[in-house]
């Protein structure tokens, strides 16, 4: 007897239900990391803010600190000032991004196709890949008749190498029975383009891209250093000359903040593409 | 209805082969046969197969289907390979549509698809991606897949060999139900004898270097089959006599393997050169 309600009793411990996560929770614990990173990333920029005001030779700089460059952040998204500069860099980016995925995807899926072809490109190739797209820049400015074709051929040329190689990537890893199979199938060109190619290398085209924006993102703030009137990469320029170094930095900051988002809508559009079944 | 098959004197070498992988291969099947080629490791009937398939083009001779020289595949005769190979960003409808849509034939594909994969005991999982199906569903897509365009020819590369043996037997009677409903021609490989025994109205043994076709059995017992009954207990015998098998019949649980199925090798080359073949015929 004794013994059996000593058995029950271990039952009903072990048994105790889990406690149920609330959302709360859960929102909490997915947060919490994140947000650990963001904090130390704020002390660092707090703790190079002090070190400067504190030294006489940087003293001029202070403006750096987290402080001002947060109300000089305030200030020009409350005025709307941001958002033009953000409209013309945006739009060189989306240009530039767009005609590298128009050249990069069909090429790398002939490269990715036909192995002659990828022998014969691969020197060129990583030669042409491996030159700053800056370097271009004089080229560009005396091939272009304005400055914003200059600018997005540049980020077109450096956006084109990533979407080209992922593309040839995704094209070699076709299963060949699934070529065999819509052959059999009686499949066309456009059908198997249509439904098989691009379904099958949609994630490794788009990680290509997350990989040119970030490339594409890079290069064009240093492009509008030259020439040009508008851009983010301008008004950081423009900062600098009339010394509003809290406006500097907060031009920083949105370049960032855009960064971080283009990126994350990338890791959104891999995901949605991949055909592997989750978890 | 199904195909009338002519094999015409077929001789076939690989490239750096001494032996012709096939030599004056000559075999007729009749509309709504069903044949097995049966033999061991490199005797040449995966490239045969292929070969019914358009997939790949003898050096010598050829096979006619309904009188027509094969050259390139077509959905009137469909193949199924050992691995599904569905495509696995597509819903299990979706996979079973495919020849229609590429084919043009959309109207009523949905009513099609339905009564299909109430054939096949899919119906619950129409709309679900074939990642999650396990290996005996997804080849039981693959036929789905295969019978949607109405084939007149069924070619059958070793397609059970990878499944449970439950899924096999059931899928091969259930292959074998479907063929004689709808009279369509099957040609089949495979390693297993009893699987010939099961299906096949006919089986032909191949032998190896060159590859050749050494006997002919004709399996004449009506459908479907008692697996324990003694006419079939005797087929694969008889059949197994040709391998020099010594084991009794009676000790051998099921599947009885003519080899072992690990070397795939011929499939494979079979395979690598059905596309360079493909290849040449789009050049010329």
């Amino acid at each position: 007897m004794n013994r059996e309600a000593t058995l029950s009793a271990d039952t009903a411990t072990v048994e105790r239900p889990m406690p149920v996560l609330r959302f709360a929770d859960q929102a909490r614990r997915a947060l919490q990391y994140p947000a650990l990173g963001i904090a130390g990333l704020f002390a660092l920029w707090w703790w190079g803010g002090w070190a400067i005001a504190n030294n006489e030779d940087t003293m001029a700089f202070a403006s750096f600190a987290p402080g001002p460059t947060l109300t000089a952040f305030w200030d020009i998204v409350s005025s709307g000032a941001v958002w033009k500069p953000i409209e013309s860099s945006l739009y060189r980016v989306g240009w530039g991004l767009g005609y590298a995925i128009a050249i990069g995807v069909p090429m790398g899926v002939m490269i990715g196709y036909f192995l002659t072809l990828k022998q014969v490109t691969h020197v060129p190739f990583q030669f042409l890949r491996m030159i700053s797209p800056l370097a271009w820049m004089p080229i560009a400015v005396l091939a272009f008749a304005t400055w914003d074709a200059a600018i997005i051929f540049l980020i077109a040329i450096a956006a084109v190498w990533p979407i080209t190689y992922a593309t040839a990537h995704g094209v070699q890893r076709i299963d060949p029975m699934w070529l065999k199979v819509g052959n059999n199938l009686g499949a066309n060109p456009y059908h198997t383009l249509r439904y098989i190619v691009m379904p099958a290398i949609a994630q490794d085209v788009f990680a290509g891209i997350r990989l040119a924006v970030g490339v594409a993102w890079i290069v064009l703030v240093p492009a509008e250093y030259l020439g040009v009137t508008s851009g983010l990469g301008y008004a950081i320029n423009d900062a600098r000359d009339t010394l509003e170094y809290d406006k500097l930095a907060a031009f920083v900051l949105v370049i960032g903040i855009i960064g971080y988002m283009l990126d994350a809508i990338c890791v959104r559009l891999i995901k949605r593409s991949s055909y592997h079944a989750e978890g | 209805m199904g195909a009338a098959i002519s094999i015409d004197y077929i001789t076939h070498h690989y490239p750096k082969q001494e032996e012709p992988t096939l030599k004056d291969i000559q075999v007729t099947v009749a509309p709504g046969e069903t044949v097995a080629l049966i033999g061991q490791s490199g005797c040449g009937k995966s490239t045969l197969l292929h070969m019914l398939a358009g997939l790949l083009l003898p050096s010598e001779g050829c096979v006619r289907i309904n009188g027509h020289q094969v050259i390139k595949p077509s959905p009137r005769w469909n193949m199924m390979f050992q691995k599904p190979s569905l495509y696995p960003w597509m819903t299990v409808r979706k996979n079973a549509s495919l020849g229609l849509i590429f084919q043009g034939r959309k109207r009523d594909m949905r009513d099609r698809i339905d009564e299909l994969l109430e054939t096949v005991g899919l119906t619950e999982k129409a709309e679900v991606n074939v990642q999650s199906l396990s290996g005996g569903q997804q080849q039981r897509v693959a036929l789905a897949r295969s019978l949607a365009t109405d084939p007149e020819l069924l070619l059958l590369d070793e397609p059970f060999s990878a499944l449970d043996a439950f899924t096999r037997v059931a899928l091969q009677d259930e292959v074998t139900r479907l063929a004689r409903e709808r009279r369509i021609s099957v040609v089949f490989v495979t390693h297993d004898i009893e699987e010939a025994v099961a299906m096949a109205d006919r089986v032909l043994v191949m032998g190896s270097n060159p590859g050749t076709i050494t006997a002919e059995l004709h399996i004449d017992i009506a459908h479907p089959r008692d697996r324990n009954s003694q006419a079939f207990v005797d087929r694969k015998a008889e059949l197994m006599g040709y391998f020099g098998a010594t084991r009794a019949p009676a000790a051998d649980k099921g599947g009885a393997e003519a080899e072992a199925p690990t070397s795939e090798t011929e499939s494979e080359q079979a395979e690598s050169a059905a596309t360079e073949s493909r290849a040449r015929v789009r050049a010329a």
